[in-house]
């Protein structure tokens, strides 16, 4: 007993309840979608095809183009959200009127549900009854078909994540930017740097951590992302702002169980390609400073 | 003596772990079973929970059990769309299914496999009342398996009555005089010709979905070779359909709205006079009779024009059926086909009519009532010819769910006919290889 308790802290069997949770609940299910995404199965039954949903997944037009559309938007919002989530920190660390007011105001889109959010401005951007483009007839200008227009369908969902997700990145890069030392920048000023100067050369190298963080943090989520693109435009026009997650909801929901589960192991792996030496390089940039 | 009690904690936890999840698991037993008290028979019967399904099976209840005191009939509700065909999936496979119950026929119930799982019911009485174009909507090559719910639902081209009297339009029966009628309407200036909705990408469907009784007409093999992986979407005649689809759009004949306006619009648009022609279903009509009564008068419909020959057919989409599960035995499985017997007679018919149901009927024995809309009543013109066909979905069991997605494509003018049936027939091969049928 002694010498067991003197190796590790707990004895074996309390971690029973946790690692049993976690093999039933993860790991199983994980390891089964993995064998499951080589068949065609129904509630049924199921049938062994081999790599075929996977071969069908890449020829499939629709299926591709929602990859694409995928990497798009994550790379829209993630962009998006760190230029004005930096932008809105610095603003918002300044001495400005109503500064907690604004802080608030900037964090309160993230609280609400993204089902809200998307039917909300599925409205607002109605092209004829909408509130944003009768706001532009008012002043003489035609608005588009925001969410009907094929080629502005996806970045109008995206302008709308940017909006609600951003207060999260303005968050981080606050803390980013109070970590850096008044010094620097009194010492910088004193050897006659400009404002410009002393934004690119020490605040923007210094906000480094935070904007690997954000940057992260977005990509994941735009990957992953469905509830606003599903509200706003269900993939739509036709399958012009499908991304993966709403063609993988669409395919469960015809009964092509086998397709969708090849979908979604692919969701996984693109999800950790890109995450893990994302997150891998922050980590090494971290140590080294 | 401390780590003594732990283990037994451990085991309280598994224990209790295990009973959650078993009082959540098991609660779905109690929904099969129905109380009986001495000699009663209690059986269970499971319907959409759209409010007007439920009123008319409570009316069709409470009138059953009126003929038969000795049996009792609950009704159950399930979601309609997706979530509906989860919870008959997974309810028939585990064995819980309700003694009878309501799904849809065609595609969707060859999707359930019912020589696995339903009571074939093709030796009751009621059979020979039905028309034999619903037999195959509700039969494999075992067995037949369901009693129509209702009556059909003709797909066509619903017009402005108004409209065509002020310009003095002939109803067109070929694709050319609905085209040539288009070009007029859109000279004139008074109405839009063609109202689409993409808004509700269903509705982008049904240029081509109602054009299947023409193709039928023309090529009556078309469904057992379509269903064979012998005929496709991009060969004529079924091309025709979506070349339709597009030219609408490239003619410059559509609403300006098209691509956000939703069915209720289309409704509007079409009842009031200011679109010409609506392609959708006949609920349009219904539709207008509670919304917009006073335009009642002036709406009409015709089947979809056709692009082969000079006479246009009727596509009719066929109503659900009502099915009894393998778990439905004994004094239940009598119950339940005395039941599904009593909706196939003239009373239940009756019942059906007062619902809201106008026809026109797949049971002979229902007729199309004295105070249906003239618009319906000018479908009787087709039925009366024998111009009519079953909608495809309803002869093959092979529906390509991205159908609705592609013809708001084609329809929008975002890509071609040709590459919207081609992608449709990728579709489609996903679909049949799913539901593992030969030759895919």
């Amino acid at each position: 007993m002694t010498s067991r308790s003197a190796r590790s802290r707990y004895p074996l069997w309390f971690l029973l309840p946790g690692g049993g949770l976690l093999v039933l609940l993860f790991v199983v299910p994980t390891a089964t979608s993995f064998y499951f995404s080589l068949t065609r199965w129904t509630l049924f039954d199921s049938t062994f095809i081999g790599l075929e949903n996977y071969v069908t997944f890449f020829q499939d037009p629709q299926l591709f183009g929602s990859f694409v559309h995928t990497l798009v938007y994550a790379v829209i919002t993630s962009v998006g959200k760190v230029v004005a989530g930096l932008a809105l920190a610095i603003l918002l660390n300044g001495r400005i009127i109503a500064r907690g007011y604004l802080r608030a105001v900037v964090f309160f889109p993230v609280l609400v549900s993204a089902v809200g959010v998307g039917i909300t401005f599925k409205v607002l951007f109605d092209p004829f009854d909408g509130l944003i483009n009768r706001a532009l007839g008012v002043v003489g200008v035609d608005g588009p078909g925001w969410l009907t227009n094929p080629d502005l369908a996806l970045a109008s969902v995206a302008m709308v994540d940017i909006w609600k997700g951003v207060g999260v990145s303005t968050l981080i890069f606050m803390a980013g930017l109070v970590a850096i030392p008044r010094d620097y920048y009194e010492s910088a000023h004193i050897d006659g740097g400009t404002d410009w100067q002393l934004f690119r050369f020490i605040t923007l190298p210094l906000v480094g951590p935070a904007t690997m963080t954000v940057v992260i943090l977005n990509v994941i989520s735009g990957l992953r992302s469905f509830e606003l693109i599903w509200t706003m435009t269900g993939g739509g026009p036709g399958f012009t702002s499908d991304v993966l997650a709403s063609v993988i909801y669409k395919k469960y929901q015809a009964g092509l169980y086998g397709l969708s589960t090849a979908g979604n192991v692919v969701m996984f792996v693109v999800v950790a390609a890109i995450t893990i030496p994302l997150y891998r390089w922050f980590r090494r940039r971290e140590v080294a400073q | 003596m401390k780590s003594s009690n732990a283990p037994r904690r451990l085991v309280a936890l598994i224990g209790s772990v295990a009973a959650v999840m078993c009082s959540a698991a098991c609660s779905v037993g109690s929904l099969g079973t129905g109380d009986q008290a001495d000699g009663d028979t209690t059986i269970t019967y499971l319907v959409f929970n759209e409010p007007s399904t439920v009123k008319a099976s409570n009316a069709l209840i409470a009138a059953f059990e009126k003929d038969n005191p000795r049996v009792k009939v609950k009704l159950d509700t399930m979601p309609t769309g997706s979530d509906g065909d989860n919870v008959v999936k997974t309810r028939l496979s585990t064995g819980e299914m309700s003694d009878v119950f309501s799904y849809n026929s065609g595609s969707l119930l060859q999707a359930i496999r019912p020589d696995q799982y339903l009571v074939s019911l093709s030796d009751q009485s009621w059979v020979k009342d039905l028309d034999k174009s619903y037999l195959p909507a509700v039969s494999t090559a075992k067995g037949l398996y369901g009693a129509p719910t209702g009556g059909t639902t003709p797909g066509g081209v619903v017009y402005n009555k108004a409209v065509y009297a002020k310009l003095g339009l002939k109803i067109p029966k070929t694709w050319d005089q609905f085209r040539a009628n288009n070009m007029l309407i859109k000279k004139s200036g008074i109405a839009t010709p063609v109202e689409q909705t993409f808004g509700d990408a269903w509705t982008a469907q049904l240029v081509i979905l109602a054009d299947f009784a023409n193709i039928a007409a023309a090529a009556p093999q078309w469904a057992a070779d379509y269903t064979a992986n012998k005929a496709r979407n991009v060969d004529q005649p079924a091309l025709a359909a979506w070349q339709h689809l597009r030219q609408l759009h490239d003619d410059g004949l559509l609403n300006k709205d098209f691509a956000s306006a939703t069915y209720d619009k289309g409704v509007q648009a079409v009842a009031t006079g200011k679109a010409a022609h609506y392609p959708m279903l006949a609920g349009v009509i219904d539709a207008v009779r509670q919304n917009h009564p006073q335009y009642l008068k002036d709406i009409g419909m015709f089947a979809m024009p056709t692009a082969t020959g000079t006479e246009s057919h009727l596509t009719l989409f066929l109503p659900s059926g009502r099915y009894i599960p393998k778990t439905s035995t004994g004094a239940k499985l009598d119950a339940a086909k005395k039941f599904v017997a009593f909706t196939q007679t003239a009373k239940g018919c009756d019942l059906l009519v007062q619902s809201g149901s106008y026809g026109p009927f797949v049971n002979r024995l229902c007729e199309v009532p004295a105070d249906a809309p003239a618009a319906i009543k000018e479908l009787q013109i087709y039925v009366a010819a024998g111009n009519t066909g079953p909608a495809l979905e309803s002869v093959s069991p092979i529906k390509g769910p991205d159908l609705p997605q592609l013809a708001v494509e084609v329809g929008s003018g975002i890509r071609t006919a040709d590459s919207g049936a081609k992608l449709y027939d990728q579709n489609v091969k996903q679909q049949a290889q799913q539901l593992g049928l030969p030759g895919w």
